[in-house]
């Protein structure tokens, strides 16, 4: 069955990189601009995977994955924390929230997918 | 990473340098909102973000020192002054260099930076590129035993994912160790009890474990052939960020072609295309009057129905076509905002720009043709309107001038106002360099309005002295020519000592407008419909022209009569019904004398040729159903002469 991925940034070049990557690999992919679009999507739609930026309009990476991970729908799904930030204590902030891993951006395609494949399958 | 990802890159980038242009000026209007703060470090950390994901890594360094100065002023251990913001703003346009790869061989981005560094007070460089991954341990070792902890179920760990990557790696021999798994009664399904082992007769390396469980937390053991225990639990505070790709992707990229946004609400479309579905929407509304006249000529009732159903879905898409090319007027705002911002510093008047309806929305073609008059009329306010901060004081003024921008929908026309609160128009001066340039005569009696309109005149200024600002007295007549050319009026309205206003009506669209088709001694003309006020009756005691004051009484007011048939010098008499098309352009009406009226029309404006160019009278010329050509009548044009009709009378009187 096809894999559903929620990309939730607020750049366009990088969804539409994240999007595009995702879909010729063979996933379907949900886009929401900002944490609170992600959130609900997240809620309304079937997704097995999420993809977050941290610096967003609205509602931030970290304040979206802990509202998420507030619904019992959010159990067993894994989130990918995106941030052009490696401190450790963002990723502390970020595991602590419910985020399964992360990436450091900048990122290439076939990193994006080896991360996706990790999670995923 | 294929050229459409890097237009839409482009793109986003354009749209967030000018947010952060409108972020950082409205910040210096109100440099404590933290909000605006916020927002200006956002767009500089997505610039920052996508950059370095579209191969920008200098511009990404660049703006990364770029944010880390704001980062002091979101944390508020610094605030914000007029000194930043000019550094900003001009670090900003270095950003638009790096985008177009121009070179910095002056150094001039350093400078920017370390500047706006000593302006916020930031100690250190935090220019640097994403950090290397560091490397893990590495060492030979051939059993292996785990256990994830914590909740690595319910963040979406899945054991059956790593042990098939770990049978990628050469596990054999895997075995679930369930000895701690409780009894059903105490089980929490969340939590994972079972603990696997593996060997690794060919050995693995510690990195390579490290990279499976990269994302999870796990208690493993990893123990060397000499059976030495060696249990490694890795810490879930301190994971390594992805550094190479793991595996190579193992799915084939599916033959189907990247499927259509779901998610996103809007997407970006080229003008251009827009423009070429505009082309295509007018060429069908013409085809589609066509056809309705066929099939009226026919009679025949199924076709009529089928002519009148694609007539109604064509002006469908025609409104849906023209709504897609409306633009608010934010988008020419931030210009604007920074003109007058360096202006006011350039000349040492203080400025508050006001805006009010920014989210007007105007046809593309228009905003994009109404922003270099709009500049003009800007630079002029500041330069001319308003006094210099001694003489308002005089005046008793307040020092910091005001400039007011608005607007609003009247009707199918869109209404911009300019104004300040300076010193007004001089109307003896303008009066003076009329008579001196030959623009009126000595003895000629103007109203106050035609004494305003003489500053669009071509060669006027009344500045005492020409400054590198406002040029030198070209300008006004361009931008009424502009205006015009957008088929708008300009007017001037002044009150001396107290300021100026430019009045600006613009139509909301240019391409295809509703127009009402009347015939003047068998020819047929299109007058624009929105321009139409009223159609009354000419009294037959009206049909000829008696002497030099052709007026019509319409409610007590009277309108100057414009009669179409003279103005052609078309050959014959008038009938005996004649009909009045009041039009109004700006202030000013006039009625046009026409045989008759045939009805209203869709009209795709055609551009007159170069040759007739010149022509007044016509703005354009627009293709009817049965092929034919009808010249669009000019509006502004009849309006002129009308009132030409009414400052004779006034002169006479």
């Amino acid at each position: 069955m096809t894999k559903t991925v929620l990309a939730v940034d607020d750049s366009p070049s990088i969804r539409c990189m994240v999007a595009m990557t995702l879909r010729e690999a063979g996933y379907e992919v949900i886009e929401a601009a900002d944490g609170k679009e992600g959130l609900e999507k997240a809620l309304s739609h079937h997704v097995d995977a999420i993809l977050t930026d941290q610096n967003m309009p609205n509602l931030d990476g970290l304040g979206f994955i802990r509202a998420f991970r507030q619904h019992p729908e959010s159990k067993g799904k894994p989130i990918i924390f995106l941030s052009t930030d490696s401190a450790d204590t963002l990723k502390q902030q970020a595991r602590e929230a419910g985020a399964m891993g992360w990436m450091v951006k900048p990122f290439t395609q076939p990193q994006l997918l080896a991360v996706i494949k990790k999670v995923l399958g | 990473m294929d050229d459409d990802m890097m237009a839409v890159f482009r793109q986003e980038a354009t749209d967030l340098i000018e947010s952060l242009e409108r972020g950082l000026l409205d910040l210096s209007d109100q440099p404590g909102d933290r909000d605006l703060i916020n927002a200006v470090f956002r767009d500089l950390h997505t610039i920052k973000g996508s950059g370095a994901m579209f191969g920008f890594a200098d511009m990404a360094a660049f703006v990364h020192a770029f944010e880390s100065a704001f980062d002091l002023l979101r944390s508020g251990q610094a605030a914000v002054t007029p000194d930043i913001i000019r550094l900003a703003l001009e670090a900003r346009d270095e950003i638009i260099g790096f985008l177009s790869e121009q070179a910095d061989p002056d150094g001039r981005r350093a400078a920017i930076l370390a500047a706006l560094e000593a302006a916020v007070g930031a100690t250190g460089n935090a220019v640097g590129t994403a950090p290397l991954p560091e490397a893990a341990p590495t060492g030979q070792a051939h059993r292996l035993w785990f256990r994830l902890t914590g909740n690595a179920l319910a963040l979406g760990a899945r054991p059956d994912l790593l042990l098939a990557e770990l049978r990628e790696l050469g596990a054999t021999d895997i075995r679930a160790d369930l000895s701690e798994v409780p009894a059903l009664d105490a089980l929490d399904p969340e939590v994972c009890m079972i603990g696997w082992s593996m060997d690794f007769p060919n050995g693995i390396t510690r990195d390579a474990i490290d990279n499976v469980f990269l994302f999870n937390d796990v208690d493993l053991r990893l123990e060397a052939p000499q059976a030495a225990v060696d249990r490694v639990p890795v810490a879930a505070s301190d994971p390594v960020p992805v550094a190479e790709p793991v595996s190579a992707p193992a799915r084939k990229p599916s033959e189907e072609g990247p499927q259509a946004d779901k998610g996103g609400a809007t997407m970006r479309v080229a003008a251009e295309r827009l423009d070429h579905l505009m082309d295509r929407v007018g060429e069908l509304v013409i085809a589609d009057a066509r056809l309705l006249q066929l099939a009226q000529q026919s009679r025949d009732p199924a076709l009529m129905a089928a002519a009148e159903e694609i007539s109604r879905l064509a002006a469908g898409l025609r409104d849906t076509t023209m709504r897609i090319r409306m633009v608010p007027v934010r988008s020419m705002i931030g210009r604007f905002r920074r003109l007058i911002h360096g202006l006011s510093e350039t000349i040492g008047k203080p400025v508050s720009f006001i805006v009010r309806g920014e989210e007007t929305e105007l046809d593309k073609t228009v905003i994009e043709q109404l922003a270099d008059p709009i500049v003009h009329m800007l630079r002029n306010s500041v330069d001319h309107g308003l006094e210099s901060p001694a003489d308002r004081a005089a005046a008793g003024k307040p020092a910091e001038g005001r400039i007011m921008l608005e607007a609003e929908y009247s009707g199918a026309e869109v209404v911009i106002r300019i104004s300040d609160d300076g010193r007004g128009l001089n109307r003896d001066r303008i009066r003076a360099k009329a008579i001196a340039n030959g623009l009126i005569g000595a003895d000629t009696i103007l109203t106050e309005s035609a004494m305003n309109a003489l500053i669009l005149e071509p060669g006027f200024s009344t500045a005492e002295s020409i400054t590198e600002i406002s040029g030198r007295g070209v300008g006004m007549d361009v931008v009424k020519k502009t205006i015009e050319g957008l088929r708008g009026s300009i007017e001037v309205q002044s009150v001396e000592g107290r300021g100026t206003t430019f009045t600006l009506r613009l139509p909301l669209t240019l391409a295809i407008i509703e127009g009402l088709l009347v015939e003047v001694a068998g020819e047929r003309f299109s007058i624009p419909l929105a321009a139409v006020q009223e159609i009354v009756e000419l009294p037959a005691d009206r049909i000829e022209e008696d002497g030099s004051s052709d007026f019509l009484d319409v409610r007590d007011r009277l309108v100057p009569l414009v009669r179409l048939r003279r103005m052609f010098s078309s050959p014959g008499a008038p009938g005996e019904f004649q009909t009045v098309v009041i039009v109004r352009a700006g202030e000013t009406r006039a009625g046009a004398v026409v045989d008759r009226i045939i009805g209203t029309n869709q009209i795709v404006i055609k551009q007159m040729s170069r040759l007739h160019s010149g022509v007044r009278a016509f703005s354009g010329a627009t293709i009817l159903g049965d092929g034919t050509v009808a010249l669009i009548l000019d509006v502004p044009h009849l309006a002129g002469v009308g009132q030409g009709v009414e400052d004779r009378r006034g002169v006479a009187a």
